[in-house]
């Protein structure tokens, strides 16, 4: 049984290429995505949240869609692109959506926010202008529990050049 | 979570084999099992990903059948059916939200056959048949009460086959917070008749609603069903809604779904 227990937690090597570069890590099976990303690789952007697949802030882009790091097993994206909010600015310069979150007001404690970005990025580089159901639709699975939904909303409007941004008085 | 070993067959014989272990679980996309396996609700010694297998990937259309791997997701089927299957394509764009859709999988949802779940709806009201490594089922045949199925031990859904309808519509009230089905309809007119089924409703899971198809069999219109009500007996109770307001539901979707595919 001890030995069983020994064989079954061993540790096995992965290679994800997180953000373009390639990292080789040794994890345990029942690691989770999430933890190795932050843990391991030292990449804190992507936020817990809830840890159970209800609240979306833990979202990042496995092969460039949007999945849960919570709800992965880390062993199950061996070889895969992983990309992180902290891959959307180029150095100093943030990327459009950012840009646009920081215009909008459309963060406030800001744990909601690295989900929202990749949410919100997968979207846009399927569907450049996305109708407001399309931007709705594609933040459905990320909770923000300071009520900046418009705020939010008015972002991915401002980010994809369209018309439609309705005041918010704060 | 409990630590397990995990493997990542390529083969469905592989996995199969794989399976054949003391304690051994077969793991889909993961979007229920890895939230349970972290609640240690469960403890498998070993997990077998089938999400490795190619075999059980992919969206088909032959002959008036769609067949489906039992590893596709959600997402995939969102996309790949909207042509063929409409309204398969529109209930699987509407499972969950984006993350669960590019992870969560046909054969895993059916596999669970939870009582609130979109795809048992489809399968039962398609008249779907369920392929597994060893036998195919009917889907009239697979779902057996609350998370229970005809499945054994060990066996895999490797595809599902889902006869083309003339028109069909899914109408799902969604419960906002967890976006399952609080209550949903899936109504299929083809040529054997109509079928109705019932998610999200019953104590017992997935139901065909018998009344309604005989109704709709010879007037397939919203008025050949208005007088019909559903019996607020053996529907779940929670906090987000009573007995008798599944039922009253159950009546109302289906309505909504007839009218939408007439």
């Amino acid at each position: 049984m001890i030995e069983a227990v020994k064989s079954r937690s061993r540790k096995r090597l992965i290679t994800l290429t997180v953000n373009g570069e390639e990292h080789e890590i040794a994890i345990r099976p029942n690691a989770m995505l999430v933890d190795v990303v932050r843990d391991q690789i030292g990449l804190t952007g992507t936020k817990s949240g809830c840890s159970s697949g209800s609240c979306g802030a833990c979202t990042l882009l496995i092969d460039g869609r949007p999945m849960l790091a919570c709800s992965t097993l880390a062993v199950e994206c061996d070889g895969k692109a992983i990309r992180t909010v902290e891959d959307l600015a180029d150095g100093e310069r943030l990327s459009p959506i950012q840009e646009a979150f920081l215009d909008q007001g459309a963060v406030q404690c800001g744990f909601c926010t690295p989900g929202m970005l990749m949410s919100v990025t997968a979207l846009i580089a399927s569907n450049p202008k996305p109708s407001h159901q399309e931007i709705k639709k594609a933040l459905e699975g990320n909770l923000c529990r300071c009520t900046g939904y418009n705020a939010i909303f008015n972002a991915v409007l401002q980010a994809t050049g369209q018309d439609g941004i309705k005041p918010i008085m704060f | 979570m409990y630590n397990f070993e995990f493997v990542k067959p390529s083969s469905i014989d592989e996995a199969v084999a794989a399976l054949g272990e003391d304690e051994a679980q077969a793991l889909g996309g993961g979007q229920t099992l890895i939230p349970t396996l972290k609640q240690r609700l469960a403890r498998p010694a070993r997990l077998v990903s089938l999400s490795g297998i190619a075999e059980m990937k992919g969206v088909g259309a032959e002959g008036g059948v769609l067949t489906i791997g039992g590893g596709t997701s959600h997402a995939t089927v969102a996309a790949e059916a909207a042509g063929s299957y409409p309204a398969l394509a529109a209930l699987a764009g509407n499972i969950g939200d984006p993350a669960v859709r590019n992870r969560g999988t046909i054969g895993g949802s059916l596999a669970n056959n939870d009582p609130s779940a979109c795809y048992p709806a489809a399968a039962l009201g398609s008249g779907a048949t369920i392929v597994t490594n060893a036998r195919e089922i009917a889907a009239d045949d697979f779902f057996k009460g609350m998370f229970t199925t005809a499945l054994e031990e060990g066996e895999i859904i490797t595809a599902v086959r889902f006869p083309v309808p003339q028109a069909a519509n899914y109408q799902k009230f969604e419960q906002p917070a967890s976006r399952f089905a609080l209550v949903g309809v899936f109504v299929a007119r083809g040529g054997d008749g109509v079928r109705v089924a019932v998610t999200g409703a019953s104590e017992e899971g997935v139901f065909r609603w018998s009344e309604a198809e005989a109704a709709l069999a010879s007037d397939f219109s919203t008025g050949a069903i208005e007088g019909l009500s559903v019996p607020a007996d053996g529907m779940i109770a929670d906090l987000h809604g009573s007995k008798a307001y599944r039922a009253h539901l159950v009546g109302v979707l289906t309505r909504r779904a007839v009218s939408a595919a007439s």
